[in-house]
This record gives C-alpha cells, structure tokens and sequence, in this order.
C-alpha cells in the first residue's frame, strides 16, 4: 500500500449565523467527512457550490479552525478536536483493550512549518494577487516568511526558479499582475505555491475562470509539475470532466458530506449513489451523436440550505428513490466494491 | 433600387449580418471587436455562437438589439432583422422592437434582475410596455409564464423579490421575462455559465423545450462546447472579431477544418475515455485586441502557420452550403485538390509553410 500523507477525519466546520443562546444557527457547510490522499495522488473533490467542497479544502489547511474532527499530515496530528474516535489511516477504528473506540487527544499545532510543506492555488486569479506587488514580491513574500533564502541573490534566484516552473521568465518578476491575462496570472498563483517547495498543494477550482484554450494549459502543467517534483494534489472544481481527467480518485459532495468515493475510472463507469449518476448525466457531452442518444436525469428542484439541511439523507429531497427510512436515518458510509464507498441506503435498488 | 434587391435577399432569413464591423474607440485606441463578421439565422433555427471571452460573440448578437456599450460603434456592414434595416433604427425603434420581436437572457441572473422590484413587477412590466393588457390581465399573463417556465405556486413567486430566489429559479424567471410578448429571436448569452450542472440541464431542457412549443429562433453564446453540442442545428466558432468556422453541428464536431476549433475540441478532457490521454492545449495568449496581428489572428498560437498566414487574412473556404472556414491551410488545400492553385504569389508563399 502506498503512503498516506494526508488524512481526515470526521471533519466538521460549522459556521455561526445569527441567533443566541438554544436559537443560534449554524451553516453546516462540512459535515462528517472523512478521507485520505496518498503520497504523489490527485485526489479529486466535485460538487456544486456551496456543497463544502472548498470550505473542506481550506479547513484541511487549517485557514479556517475546524469546529470538530482530526486533520493528519504526514503521521503528525495537527488539529483534534478530542470529541472523534481514533482511526488508522484508511478509516478503521482504533479500539482499545475492551473493544471500545478510543477517542483523541485534544491537540493543536503550530501550522507555520507546515504551512512551508502545505499550499494552496486559489479559484480567482484577478483577486488573489495583490495588485500592488510585483510578481517577484508575490512570489517572494513566502520565501520571506518562512526564511528559505539567506541572500537577496538566493531569494531573487528561487523567485526565478519558480516562474521558470510555470513557463513565465525573469522579465515577468518586475510587472504587476494587471500585465498578465488570465491564464498567465493563474500561473503567478501556482508559482507562489510552489516556492516554497512544498508537498502538497491545495488546488481550489484552479481552472475555472479561465477560458478553455487555456485550462488545458494549466492542466498540463499541473500534471507535468506533480511528474517533476513529486507533488500531492487535493483538486477541488466542480467540472467533474476536468477532475476525472487529473485524478487518481474521486469524491463526490453534497451539501456538506461525502456522498460516493472511488477510484477515477470506477466513480465515473460504475457510480452507484443517485447524485453521481444524476451529475455525471447532468455534464454536456462535446459530441452531438452521443449527446443526442443520452438521456439526462433532470434532478428537479434546488440545493437545500445548508442552515437547515434535511433530516436524514441530505439529498433525500431531491433523490426519485427517496422513501421514509430516507428521512428518518442518516445513510450508512459503506464499502460497496474494493475501494467504492457510497453512503445511500437504496444501493440495491437504483440502477 | 439596392435596398429593394438587399430586402429580397434576405426575406428567407430572420437574422442577416453581412460584413460587420464594430469597434470600440477607447482613449487608449482603437479596439476592433468586429471584423468582417456575417451570419444569418433562419426562423426556428437554433445558432450557437462559440469562441473566448473577446472574441466578440456577444458584441455581434448586442449589436443585433442596438445594445452596443458606449464607446462601441458599428463601422461598417449590414445588419437586418425581421425586415428591420438595424443600421439606421433610432433608439425609440429599437425600444419597440426589444422584448417584443427579440429578446435577451444575461449570464448572470443575480445581477440581471432589479432588486428592489417584485418578480412580478417586472414581468409585468414588459408585458404592459409591448401589449395593450391592463395590470390584471399582465398579471394574469405573467402567471402563465412562470407555470410555462416550470416554477410552481405562480401566485407567490410573483410577489418575492429577486433575492427570495435560488440561481437556477431567477434564470427562469429571466426566460419568462424573454418570452413574454414571444418574440421571433431569444439571445442567450451564456445562460447557464454561472449555473451548476445539475442546474444547467434543468435550464438547456427547458429552453429546448419553449423552442417546440413556441418556435422561435435561438441564438446561444457559450464557451462550453457541451452546451452547443446537444442543443444547436448550426455553430459558429468566433476567434478575435472573426468568424473562423462556421458548418452545421456534426460538420463542426466530425470534421473540423480550422485549427482552432480542432484546437478547442482537442483541449476538453472527455469524461467517457478509460484511458489517460495527455491534453492537447492551444499554446499561446489571447490575443490584444488593442494590437491584433497582421493577418491571420490566430496566426501567433496556430500549429500550422505559414508565411502568408503572418500577412493576409484569409477568404472564405466554403466545403458545403453550409460549412466554411476562414485559414489560408483549408484554401490552399483546396486549391491544391482542384488544380487551381496559382503559380505567382502563393506559391512563393507555399514554400514559406514547407519551410516551417
């Protein structure tokens, strides 16, 4: 088995909206979610928004304090919550002596190493540059922070280095991001991640505000960096074509939890939760004959809110084969195929 | 007696644009989003107009509406809709024609509602401006609308403000506001870009579906191959203010000519291969509208370019009635399958390609 590098655990992230004392509410935008990403994977996160698929991404980095569950990073605890039952790396309890659960140790840790080992590309390459920094002090901030060059000319030689990485050169380190198009500012982003030499990158929705010629660009280079450098990647989009192509294994959210996870091949050819069946029909095809002879399950209405989501099974409302056992009890997350889990309790009957 | 002859040509078409161009003269210069564009829709056809963001595929359908932004002018070429001569309407004329004969649906449905109006209120506010209906009888209208467009308790919808809404329900609500006076032509412009998926099937079908019923016709702008691929009997692909390839669906699809649109169908990963196949993306920038290339504006990021392609725009390479491209590789091919590639300029020309 390979190497896990990032594990979590019962994830929780709730979000106070209003209200006091018994009244107050809660966004539960992450639910209960538990997954782990080997050394050198892509791990694909798809969902639609407000699904908590970035909210899990920036969580995991601990951007966002976690409210309840376990973050693990390379064997090293960095976040406990001490309410959640230990588990090993691929999601069995830990029981002690008598056969019980054994819960953590409440524990946080200083995130500032890790954050050298741990990045992320945001969604938005016109708002996550600052506009009055040059490229090279874009850049360079990261290298600052965590002390990595000892003399101006190591500094200024990483800098250049990383631009080098995402095909821009020396004579960009002196513009200022308004100078770059899209896909060249996205490419900035990635630079930054990448100067630091970390191991792990946290890619949210990277390529969604580009233009098509170019995401096929930065998908490549996603790809060529992770060969050259031996990168982990957690891949958050919503475009589960883009994701299937990039991953190694999938999971599917929906409204704070995770419905199906597998492998990228067996999610798409072989799902078994009606949400996946339904988005997967859902994506256009870019081939009139076959677009034309498939049939789309329209799912009807919208997106419950995640201030009030439904009892039971989340997609319960919108899902043709809910029933009452839908309402009354949460799905179980089984293992339905080596590797495939799906929480619904139907499996047997949808097709 | 010209303008008798143009009328006659284009009775048969909805929607004629012949040669425009369209420039936006911005204090930094002269911004050419047009550039010897035309295209016709028939009634009831279905056109998807693809291409980047600036490749001028909103501009052309804005320009059809009168809808051109300040500093933008048309500066040159013929534009007729439903027998109207675009080119000398007055703003009162357009008015008239905008939500009765033709009609808009934006990108974004959070922003394209007002919201300090009802639903209701605005609905009703069209229908009151193109027909001589009173309130109650707009009211009554604007309820069948909302039932048309698959929203259900009308009644109540109409009296919630724009933010009571999710995405997907305000683009219906936008699509009712459209078709209220049920016009001949309905713009889309990327009506399901800022949807979700599962969202955006609800909406293609339901636009798809008005079209049966209604029979108008629909010109889509969208960036998503997918979105054009189930839904339009026509597409034209739009690169820097040109139309480089124009052909019915599968033309476009099954056998491309231009190598941009082989470029754009080779860069989307599909999601029904096993295999892991490397990308094949289009290398380069966009290009500067404020400083385009000579020739050819693909030229810079174009696999196959050849000499003349840094120099000359080409002419039209026409492969059907309804196929052609604009790119000096389909013409000399062409050329070269007929016997007619002549022997002076081009040739010199061919040479230059050989040599790349």
């Amino acid at each position: 088995m390979s190497d896990v590098l990032v594990s979590v655990q019962h994830l929780q992230q709730y979000f106070p909206a209003g209200g006091h004392g018994k009244n107050k509410k809660y966004v539960q935008a992450v639910d209960d979610v538990s997954f782990y990403i080997n050394k050198g994977e892509t791990f694909g996160l798809v969902g639609e928004s407000g699904c908590g698929k970035t909210t899990t991404g920036r969580t995991l980095l601990r951007l966002y304090e976690p409210t309840d569950g376990r973050i693990i990073y390379d064997h090293k605890v960095l976040f406990d919550s001490g309410k959640v039952p230990l588990e090993d790396d691929y999601g069995k309890p830990v029981l002690d002596a008598d056969g019980n659960p054994q819960m953590g140790k409440k524990s946080k840790v200083d995130m500032l190493p890790y954050r050298r080992r741990m990045q992320i590309v945001f969604q938005d390459p016109y708002a996550s540059l600052d506009p009055r920094m040059t490229v090279g002090d874009i850049v360079g901030e990261a290298i600052d922070i965590h002390h990595l060059a000892k003399s101006k000319q190591e500094r200024y030689d990483m800098i250049i280095t990383a631009l080098r990485h995402v095909g821009l050169n020396s004579e960009h380190a002196n513009r200022y991001p308004h100078e770059f198009s899209g896909g060249q500012r996205q490419r900035v982003g990635i630079a930054r991640a990448l100067a630091v030499n970390p191991e792990f990158i946290v890619c949210d929705e990277p390529i969604s505000a580009l233009d098509v010629s170019i995401q096929a660009q930065i998908v490549n280079m996603f790809e060529n960096l992770q060969q050259q450098m031996g990168l982990t990647y957690l891949f958050i989009a919503h475009d589960l074509s883009v994701v299937k192509h990039i991953s190694n294994r999938i999971a599917v959210m929906y409204l704070g939890k995770i419905v199906e996870m597998a492998d990228s091949n067996e999610l798409i050819f072989h799902c078994v939760h009606p949400y996946t069946k339904s988005l997967i029909s859902a994506i256009p095809i870019a081939d009139p004959k076959t677009a034309r002879a498939s049939k789309r399950i329209v799912l009807q209405g919208d997106v419950p809110s995640p201030l009030n989501p439904p009892s039971g099974c989340r997609f319960r409302t919108r899902c043709p084969y809910a029933d009452e056992k839908c309402a009354a009890e949460v799905p179980e997350w089984k293992e339905v195929r080596p590797g495939h889990f799906a929480a619904c309790h139907h499996l047997d009957r949808v097709k | 007696m010209s303008e008798q002859k143009q009328e006659m040509d284009h009775s048969q078409y909805l929607v004629s644009i012949e040669h425009e161009r369209l420039s936006f003269f911005t204090p930094v210069g002269e911004v050419k989003a047009l550039n010897d564009v035309s295209l016709h829709v028939a009634p009831g056809e279905v056109l998807g107009i693809v291409g980047e963001s600036g490749s001028g595929k909103s501009v052309t359908s804005y320009s059809l509406m009168g809808l051109t932004a300040y500093p933008g002018r048309i500066i040159g070429g013929d534009l007729w809709f439903n027998g109207h001569h675009i080119n000398d309407m007055t703003e009162k004329q357009f008015q008239k024609m905008r939500g009765s004969e033709i009609a808009i649906i934006f990108q974004d449905p959070m922003t394209s509602l007002n919201p300090v109006y009802t639903i209701g209120n605005q609905i009703r506010e069209v229908i009151m401006l193109h027909t001589d209906k009173n309130k109650q009888q707009a009211n009554e209208r604007a309820k069948e609308l909302l039932t048309l467009v698959g929203i259900n308790e009308p009644e109540k919808r109409l009296k919630q403000y724009p933010y009571e809404l999710s995405g997907g329900m305000r683009q219906r609500v936008m699509i009712a506001i459209a078709l209220a006076c049920e016009p001949k032509l309905l713009i889309a412009d990327e009506p399901t870009t800022a949807l979700d998926v599962t969202i955006q099937a609800q909406i293609l079908e339901l636009m798809m579906d008005l079209k049966k019923k209604l029979g108008m016709a629909i010109i889509i702008i969208t960036h998503d191959l997918g979105v054009v691929a189930s839904m339009c009997d026509r597409i034209a692909v739009m690169y820097a203010g040109h139309i480089v390839e124009s052909g019915t669906t599968d033309e476009i699809f099954y056998d491309p000519h231009h190598e941009y649109t082989k470029g754009l169908l080779n860069s989307i990963p599909r999601l029904d291969s096993v295999n892991h196949t490397k990308l094949v993306p289009i290398e380069g920038q966009p290009v500067d509208l404020l400083n385009p290339p000579k020739g050819c504006p693909f030229a810079p990021r174009c696999r196959s370019c050849m000499k003349i392609c840094l120099h000359k725009m080409p002419d039209v390479t026409s492969f059907s009635p309804t196929h052609y491209t604009q790119c000096w590789l389909n013409q000399k091919a062409k050329m070269e399958a007929e016997g007619t590639l002549p022997a002076e300029k081009p040739a010199e020309e061919k040479k230059g390609g050989d040599a790349q």
